[in-house]
């Protein structure tokens, strides 16, 4: 049986990871190719590094963070934040990620997301999708007139500042179509919260796509991983302070997740 | 001095991780789409990533040719994700598009019931005769992504089960292929590759 993933996300600013560290084993708890690997060894499916530098000339300062990242990584690995082209896709591919996440670049020219399918194939394509629920507004481009568009999640861009008054649900299902492989939903209205995954979000978006959907935003305990798979369908489960913060050892966690009869890669 | 395992590059996709992973563990490997150094090669990997129709690729750079050749001289030949799909007669993703046909059957879609891509982590059913799985314990997890699959026939070496059992790896003398990507499959899939690297 297909196992849910539980996927360690690393937010890197100039090349160190932030959001507050507390391994105490680690060398240098900010390097990225350290905490990695450890999350790698401790059971993480898969790590996405996602680039949150304000200082976006900094292309060179990425590629090298994401070269030394990769040397030593062996489960999958993505790369998001600032990618804005197919040149530039290429460029995080030839340092050594196997996917990559984009947001604003695709919401701006969704034909970016066919160009790099073609060239990298679909599964090297996730879509990260920031969503947040509220009520339509004048000019949003809702799916349709009816009662489902009144009050709907939309996508946002730039880190959840520029609202893009795409109904996110519509827009996951064009990310398909063009050919994503993946989507990255974070809730915007939970993330940072620890109250838990959106499940509502997740599962609308998960039951209308064919493409897995990876939950983000929210978790806080292990209950809330439970209730992603099992109520919001997930396919997999993307976290980062819980685990850095050492609340939750990874492997602690999917086997308490495997007793609760979620299906989970053990031994890892 | 031998010469470097080669791995094939044909235009489709990414070919770093696999590169990356040899590097690793300590195999010298290169990267090409030259046909002399195909032939000079020890071992040929063959990794597949993107659309059945890129292995159209192989035919007109001629290095199809040089890789039947290889295989009849007893090279040790791996074909990753597409391809392992390639050595099968060939695949509903393209029917125009011609296998090698080193094993039987040919590759079909995932059905629209489950989700597709078959992305993430799923459990093996290892033969224990197998030389790749050498040492990899018989239930191991490994990562897949694909849409298509191969069916199980008599040189299934380890099957998989997403709507139905399908070969994640098959195996005739030298020649082998896997459906997953031992380079993204940690441990296992580090142990799977040297033991193709030292065959």
């Amino acid at each position: 049986m297909l196992t849910k993933r539980i996927i360690a996300c690393l937010d890197v600013d100039a090349g160190r990871v932030v959001k507050g560290i507390q391994f105490t084993n680690l060398r240098d708890a900010g390097d990225p190719v350290e905490l990695a690997r450890t999350h790698a060894e401790n059971g993480a499916d898969e790590i996405v590094l996602l680039d949150i530098s304000a200082a976006k000339q900094q292309r060179s300062t990425l590629l090298d963070t994401v070269a030394r990242t990769a040397k030593e990584l062996f489960i999958p690995f993505t790369v998001g934040g600032g990618i804005r082209s197919l040149p530039e896709a290429a460029s995080v591919f030839s340092a050594g990620a196997d996917k990559i996440s984009i947001n604003s670049a695709a919401l701006a020219d969704p034909s970016l997301i066919t160009r790099i399918a073609d060239r990298f194939g679909s599964q090297a394509v996730v879509i990260a999708i920031d969503a947040k629920r509220r009520a339509r507004a004048a000019d949003d481009r809702p799916c349709c007139e009816g009662p489902c568009c009144d009050r709907a999640w939309f996508a946002f861009t730039h880190g959840g500042r520029t609202p893009t008054g795409r109904n996110a649900i519509e827009w996951a299902l064009e990310a398909e179509s063009r050919g994503a492989g993946e989507i990255l939903l974070t809730s915007m209205d939970r993330d940072g919260t620890a109250a838990g995954f959106d499940c509502d979000l997740t599962r609308a978006v998960a039951d209308s796509v064919r493409i897995p959907v990876i939950a983000s935003g929210g978790a806080g305990d292990a209950r809330h991983f439970v209730e992603v798979f099992r109520t919001g369908h997930a396919d997999a489960a993307l976290a980062a302070s819980i685990f850095h913060y050492g609340l939750h050892s990874l492997v602690d966690l999917k086997r308490q997740l495997s007793a609760e009869g979620i299906p989970m890669r053990l031994p890892c | 001095m031998t010469n470097p395992i080669a791995i094939l590059d044909y235009g489709a996709g990414n070919l770093v991780s696999v590169k990356k992973a040899l590097d690793w563990l300590g195999f010298e490997s290169v990267i090409t789409s030259d046909p002399a150094e195909v032939r000079r090669s020890r071992k040929i990997i063959l990794p597949g990533v993107g659309h059945f129709a890129a292995t159209t690729a192989l035919t007109r750079s001629g290095l199809q040719s040089e890789i039947t050749a290889a295989i009849s001289r007893g090279t040790p030949f791996l074909g990753i994700c597409v391809g392992m799909q390639w050595m099968f007669n060939g695949s509903d993703e393209s029917p125009e598009t011609r296998g090698l046909g080193l094993f039987a059957g040919s590759c079909s879609r995932f059905p629209a019931h489950v989700k597709s891509p078959h992305v993430g982590w799923n459990r093996l059913e290892i033969s224990s005769s197998s030389r790749l799985f050498r040492g990899v314990p018989s239930t191991s997890f490994v990562y897949f992504t694909h849409s298509y699959y191969a069916p199980i026939n008599g040189s299934t070496s380890a099957a998989c089960d997403y709507a139905g059992p399908f070969s994640a790896a098959v195996e005739r003398d030298h020649v082998f292929g896997v459906q997953f990507h031992p380079e993204k499959s940690g441990a296992v899939g580090l142990r799977l590759l040297r033991n193709f690297c030292q065959l």
